[in-house]
């Protein structure tokens, strides 16, 4: 308690940039929402800087009575740290992806990306269950701008699509809150995540968050809005989709239906593994057969959500530890992704893969960039994507096998999409002319390339620094759903099982 | 109690009795030409007349202090918090007349007399202790909005609105009085108080009857499903000002009025008409958000609007808890001041010469035509439609914390549900706005009252208004807890 309101000044930034923005001409919008972005990157900085690895659970804490049925409360924990660096991190990328393809209605432009900033941070710092959901559902707000004006061809069906399906998964939830707080007395969210609700009470309200929180994920089977809404959402607008707003899913099962409905998350858990399975296999096959790029990718966000759900519910630190990784690699490498289809969308104004081929050859810089996040993606060990992948699948494992074997066939098919994206676009002969005259990066992208490119070989080759600020946190949230774990489904033979040298080689990782 | 001390009591109706006959004079005398004097004096009047009443709110009186003429007539903070809604839109309906009907050359005089005369009955709803208190200023109000309604005499469609108010209205009149008959002729009284006592313990079917005549013709007066046909046609034919008043003050007015009826004469029979208040809760959000989809007259989605969001409040009246009672107050406030906003944006949509605009496609691309008037305008949809931050969440918000405490929880997820039905056509007016092309037909100048009103429901609709959650959460619960003093 006390001390400097770093939270709010983060949140209160980007706010007065957004303001500002409004009222300013082009190229001054673009140079106030940088600054904004970057000086709450220098906030971000600061705050990991400061926190207290290994100290109290919720630092940074800051409460203000000063609204009728809840306050106004932040605070993080390792979980929600990690998630806010994450999003400041890609804002000043986002920007710098739009400097010079949007060209209309800038002002306005950089104001709805400056609100999504605030919402974002103030998802993941709120402290009070109301509050929390005031800036979840706001975000819809600026989102549903995004890509009504700035998107594609048929960004009028996209927005709408977006904009009501995550709204109706959300009023959900809003009921249950409104049931919870009145059944705990309590809108504090560290009470709540340690209040014991009656199981069969669990089961409806775990019901009403899931609602929620599988429309952001997405989950298979109402995922379909997300390949909408990134195709025709602009570059901008997809990175921070795909790198931070589907993250509020994740971080909504691991905030609330976790801790919260420990009893049904254990009785739920067959369900998300179910539809985690179809998911990754299903939205992997129709990535394989995608002619879009951004399609394509949108698909492959949807499999690795999948198995960041996977990971949550395998109820053990493994595979929460990997769902986070998970969560934030895919955050960088997705946003990367976009970014580089952004880059030669601007070119040649054309998402079709088939236009393109052999970049390999006029633009090598931006194909050793596309093919480093290609990687990352895939999860080649080295990258981000592999330490996520490999802890949250071995944490699935050592609750089914079974459930183990079909997730990662997903890493498998992730491997064939992605090449087979990469090889039709970068490798090959250079068919097209007008392909083969594009000229390679410019400044202004090695700038937004080289930190994502920093970052994804950071996370994969030294982890620790990513995981240490939640370690205690995951912890605590394993003690929690100790009660509830489901037992494991391998018939572990003790005493004649396996050589033991074998067995002691394969654990030696966990 | 003395005559003396009920006079003191009805002081702003006094004042505008005597303001409205004296105003009503000056007019006769000087006509048109003194409208805008008249106009002035009446907002006067009724700023006064929110002074008279405002102590009573914040000092929350109650119980026969306060109890006029035997209790037919009642000054406590229920009534003041209704009142201070009341006079406040009267006022606002006002202040955003002249620059309507000067363009046509009608800014008549009788115009602030009968927002005063109406102001005056809508106030002695909000009062009302007695079943013929009650009628009067029912009567009272609804004759003057009657010929408010037609005021635009050469215009068709404003004849047209007029007279399907006054006809329907006639026959909403005639059941409310059906009803009120026959709960007389089985409990005896006209009371509110002697009402709620006779009818305590088992109900009879005659007196069951007359609860569900007198609420159906309440349902008409708020303009609840099944009985809101008469909306879209009155809002859109009725000048827009006029308009303004009736989704405002007399919404404010009639559920004032519903709510004394429901909680105070037919309190202890609150099992009898829930599940009737709960079928017209949800069928009004239903067919008030599918009815506004096909809509191309802003007016009449407005019209629509304002059925579907009767529906969220009768939640709060289907509770029958004071934290519905009170949660219903702080929608209404909040509804009000949308409703207000909305309306006013409205009449900022004038071409050219000043011909007002009221089709939907002539809002295609305002953002870039008319930024400022496009950000009030989507931030009122955006409100409408219960998205925070908006501070229109937040009357949603506080009605379904309020069903959801009551054990309704239900009704709430079926409310809610269907709020994202309404959602739709909401987003619609904004895509229309910010994603269509400009067809750049609005460019008529606005007034500076226009603007001002419009700033002012603009701020309290942003983010800022949850500041005001606390304050306005007490006033309403202190008004809401009159309610509930005889049971």
């Amino acid at each position: 308690m006390g001390g400097f309101p770093i939270l709010s000044l983060m949140l209160l930034v980007p706010l007065v940039g957004a303001i500002a923005c409004l009222k300013l001409e082009a190229q001054a919008a673009r140079t106030v929402a940088l600054v904004a972005t970057l000086i709450d990157f220098a906030l971000g900085v600061v705050l990991w800087a400061n926190f207290d690895i290994g100290g109290a659970q919720w630092q940074f804490q800051e409460r203000h009575a000063v609204f009728s049925s809840f306050s106004y409360a932040l605070g993080i924990d390792g979980i929600a740290l990690t998630l806010i660096m994450l999003s400041v991190f890609l804002m000043p990328v986002c920007i710098g992806a739009s400097w010079t393809s949007v060209t209309k209605r800038v002002g306005e432009y950089m104001a709805a990306f400056l609100l999504m900033e605030t919402l974002m941070i103030g998802v993941f710092a709120a402290q009070d269950l109301y509050l929390f959901y005031i800036f979840f559902e706001a975000g819809l707000i600026p989102m549903y701008l995004i890509i009504g004006v700035w998107g594609g061809d048929n960004r009028i069906y996209a927005s709408y699509k977006f904009f009501l399906y995550t709204l109706l998964g959300s009023v959900v939830m809003l009921i249950a809150m409104l049931w919870m707080a009145n059944q705990a007395g309590t809108t504090d969210i560290p009470t709540l995540m340690a209040y014991d609700f009656d199981p069969h009470v669990q089961t409806w309200l775990w019901l009403a968050f899931f609602a929620s929180f599988a429309v952001k994920m997405p989950m298979y089977p109402v995922h379909t809005w997300l390949p909408d809404a990134h195709v025709q959402a602009p570059t901008a607008g997809s990175i921070i989709l795909a790198g931070v707003l589907l993250k509020m899913g994740g971080y909504g099962f691991i905030r609330f239906s976790l801790p919260m409905f420990p009893e049904a998350s254990a009785q739920f858990a067959p369900l998300i593994f179910a539809l985690s399975m179809l998911a990754v296999v299903i939205t992997s096959l129709i990535a394989l057969v995608q002619h879009d790029m951004k399609k394509l990718i949108a698909y492959s966000s949807v499999a690795h959500m999948a198995i960041v759900t996977l990971g949550l519910f395998a109820f053990n630190v493994q595979g929460l530890e990997g769902s986070m990784l998970v969560m934030l690699s895919h955050g960088l490498v997705s946003g990367a992704l976009f970014l580089c289809v952004g880059v030669i969308y601007e070119r040649l104004h054309t998402r079709e893969i088939s236009r393109y081929g052999g970049l390999a050859i006029n633009m090598p810089r931006y194909a050793l960039f596309f093919l480093l996040f290609t990687m990352g993606s895939i999860g080649l060990p080295g990258t981000s994507g592999f330490v996520g992948e490999f802890l949250s699948l071995g944490g699935v494992y050592q609750v089914s096998t079974w459930v183990a074997l079909v997730g990662t066939t997903g890493i498998i098919l992730g491997a064939a999409y992605m090449l087979y994206l990469y090889r039709r676009v970068v490798f090959g002969e250079q068919k097209n002319a007008d392909a083969a005259a594009m000229p390679d990066l410019t400044l202004r992208e090695y700038l937004m390339m080289i930190p994502l490119g920093l970052a994804v070989l950071w996370m994969g080759v030294y982890p620790e620094s990513f995981i240490a600020p939640m370690r205690a946190d995951i912890a605590a949230l394993d003690a929690r759903l100790a009660r509830a774990r489901p037992a494991y489904d391998g018939k572990l033979m003790i005493g004649k099982g396996a050589p033991v040298h074998e067995a002691a080689a394969e654990g030696g990782h966990h | 109690m003395d005559l003396a001390h009920s006079l003191r009591l009805i002081a702003p109706e006094e004042t505008l009795s005597i303001a409205s006959l004296v105003l009503l004079l000056v007019a006769a005398w000087s006509g048109d030409k003194a409208s805008r004097l008249i106009s002035i004096l009446a907002v006067a009047v009724l700023v006064g007349c929110m002074a008279l009443v405002a102590p009573a709110l914040c000092y929350g009186l109650s119980g026969p202090d306060v109890a006029a003429f035997g209790g037919q007539y009642r000054a406590d903070a229920f009534a003041a918090f209704a009142k201070l809604l009341i006079y406040g839109s009267s006022a606002a309906a006002l202040i955003i007349a002249p620059a309507f009907f000067d363009r046509l050359g009608q800014m008549r005089a009788e115009y602030p007399v009968l927002i005063l005369l109406a102001a005056l009955g809508m106030g002695m709803m909000a009062s009302a202790g007695d079943l013929l208190t009650l009628y009067i200023g029912l009567e009272l109000n609804s004759l003057a909005s009657y010929v408010l309604a037609a005021l635009l005499r050469n215009d068709g469609r404003s004849a047209e609105s007029g007279l399907k108010y006054f006809v329907l209205g006639a026959l909403a009149s005639g059941i409310l009085l059906f009803g009120v008959s026959l709960v007389y002729g089985f409990t005896g009284t006209t009371s509110f108080a002697g009402i709620n006592a006779a009818l305590s313990g088992n109900l009879a079917a005659g007196a069951l009857f007359g609860i569900v005549f007198v609420l159906a013709g309440l349902a008409f007066k708020i303009a609840a499903v099944p009985f809101h046909m008469w909306t879209p046609d009155v809002y859109e034919g009725a000048p827009t000002p006029v308009t303004t008043f009736f989704a405002t003050a007399s919404k404010a007015s009639a559920l004032a009025l519903l709510m004394r009826v429901s909680l105070e004469a037919f309190g202890s029979q609150a099992d009898a008409w829930r599940q009737i208040v709960i079928f017209a809760a949800i069928a009004s959000i239903v067919v008030g958000a599918l009815g506004a989809i096909g809509q191309s007259n802003i007016k009449r989605l407005m019209a629509y609007s304002s059925i579907n969001n009767v529906g969220f409040v009768l939640i709060g009246l289907a509770v029958a808890t004071p934290q519905g009672a009170a949660a219903m107050l702080t929608y209404l406030v909040i509804y009000i001041a949308m409703s207000l906003g909305g309306f006013v944006a409205i009449l900022m949509l004038k071409d050219e010469d000043g011909r007002p605009l009221e089709a939907i496609a002539d809002l295609s691309g305002l953002s870039r035509t008319r930024p400022g008037l496009a950000l009030a305008l989507a931030m009122i949809m955006f409100s409408l439609a219960g998205i925070p931050p908006l501070f229109g969440f937040w009357g949603k918000f506080v009605v379904f914390q309020a069903a959801v405490q009551a054990g309704f929880v239900a009704l709430a997820a079926i409310g809610i549900a269907a709020s994202v039905i309404g959602a739709f056509y909401y987003i619609k007016i904004v895509k229309i706005m910010y994603f269509d092309e400009p067809v750049d037909t609005v460019r008529g100048r606005s007034d500076w009252a226009h603007t001002a009103l419009l700033v002012i429901t603009a701020v309290f609709m942003s983010p800022l208004g949850y500041l005001l959650t606390k304050w306005l959460d007490g006033l309403a619960q202190t008004a809401a807890s009159v309610l509930f003093l005889a049971a």
